[in-house]
């Protein structure tokens, strides 16, 4: 497999790649239901549920770069931070008894339910 | 611009909880006809159908930057996503009824990454706060282990999708990040790392007597101040694993991730 330098940026729950001197990008990947994956060295990979075979292989400058970018990805999705929302608004409730989402008058929105998420 | 769409594809049809579903006529882009479409809303990502049962998706609308607002329109029930861009198109949409439309403009405006960050946020604040006191959240000591995500060096990024903060909570004068990712109610785990599952289940000892709003250290009222040996013991020794736990963390940190 050949290398091709890119310049990547994630932008909510999507990584874009660019050609390093355009300023469109080429493509993106959704970042749901993926598997981040620290590889050799200064190489990560990101693979898709539906098809782990296929891996989507970065290179960094160096390991320090590379799990940042592990790290960054592995929080990425939309999925990660619904169950990070659910979690605070578990632990202050447990903590104060109340719904803090109430004051963003949200507490009954059917997405921040505890339980209705999958792990 | 290429797209994973398999992986689209799966996102929209996988059995993980849609955050809305239902018909809705859509109209078209260049011919003013609405179309029956089946609607799915999961994240920040709504999906639709050429009928219900289809196996995948015939386009899906990315729900970020845009505004949904009610449609001054001929056609009753009618809502709009409206982008910023110059060449964005507009998505004019008709609901069934006034429930539904309410139901969808309301998902809709909250469907957001941006959104869902911002609550984010709000609530590691109030939690920092909690804990802390209202100073610690104020840039003292900054930042809980979980859903922030570090700049990665040396890429560009556009201000105000991604904070600039910290990959590894700072610790500064003295005070030690709470971190609650060791006990059972602990925040959701990145891919992956399974390693802290042993920990048994341990709740956060409750806040010392010195934190309580309007308590001096002689007068606070409530068990933790009770000043008994057997509860002073008990609560020595909580702090005391907490703290071990807190410094073995800190340690293994510095030391970096195992390969």
């Amino acid at each position: 497999a050949v290398l091709k330098k890119r310049l990547v940026k994630l932008v909510v729950n999507f990584l874009f790649y660019f050609r390093t001197d355009e300023s469109e990008p080429i493509g993106a990947l959704l970042l749901e239901h993926c598997r981040i994956t620290k590889e050799e060295e200064n190489v990560f990979s990101i693979s898709f549920v539906e098809e782990p075979e296929r891996k989507y292989c970065f290179e960094c400058d160096s390991e320090e770069q590379c799990r940042e970018w592990v790290e960054a990805l592995k929080r990425a999705s939309y999925e990660f931070m619904r169950r990070s929302l659910i979690f605070y608004r578990n632990e202050i409730q447990k903590m104060t008894g109340k719904d803090p989402l109430e004051q963003y008058g949200i507490s009954e929105e059917a997405r921040f339910q505890l339980g209705t998420q999958k792990p | 611009m290429k797209l994973n769409e398999r992986s689209l594809a799966f996102y929209a049809t996988c059995d993980s909880p849609a955050d809305n579903a239902g018909f809705l006529y859509k109209r078209g882009e260049r011919h003013t006809a609405y179309h029956r479409r089946w609607f799915v809303l999961k994240g920040n990502m709504l999906f639709y159908f050429e009928e219900r049962e289809s196996r995948e998706p015939v386009g899906v609308i990315v729900l970020e930057g845009c505004n949904v607002e009610l449609c001054d329109s001929a056609e009753e029930f009618t809502f709009a996503i409206r982008f910023g861009g110059a060449k964005s198109r507009t998505y004019v949409l008709a609901a069934e009824n006034q429930a539904a439309m309410e139901s969808w403009v309301k998902s809709l405006s909250r469907a957001s990454f941006d959104y869902l960050r911002l609550v984010v946020r709000e609530l590691e604040k109030q939690l920092e706060e909690m804990r802390w006191g209202p100073a610690a959240a104020c840039g003292g000591c900054r930042g809980l282990p979980g859903p922030w995500k570090p700049k990665p060096l040396g890429l560009e990024q556009s201000a105000e999708r991604l904070p600039a903060l910290p990959a590894v909570p700072p610790k500064e004068n003295g005070c030690a990040v709470w971190n609650n990712a060791l006990g059972a109610n602990r925040p959701p785990d990145t891919s992956g790392c399974e390693g802290h599952g042993g920990e048994g289940n341990l709740r956060p000892p409750p806040l010392p007597p010195r934190r309580r709003a309007s308590s001096s250290e002689v007068g606070s009222a409530g068990a933790a101040a009770a000043g008994s040996p057997s509860n002073f013991c008990q609560l020595h020794e909580w702090y005391g694993r907490e703290v071990a736990r807190l410094r073995q963390d800190w340690l293994e940190r510095r030391r970096g991730p195992r390969p």
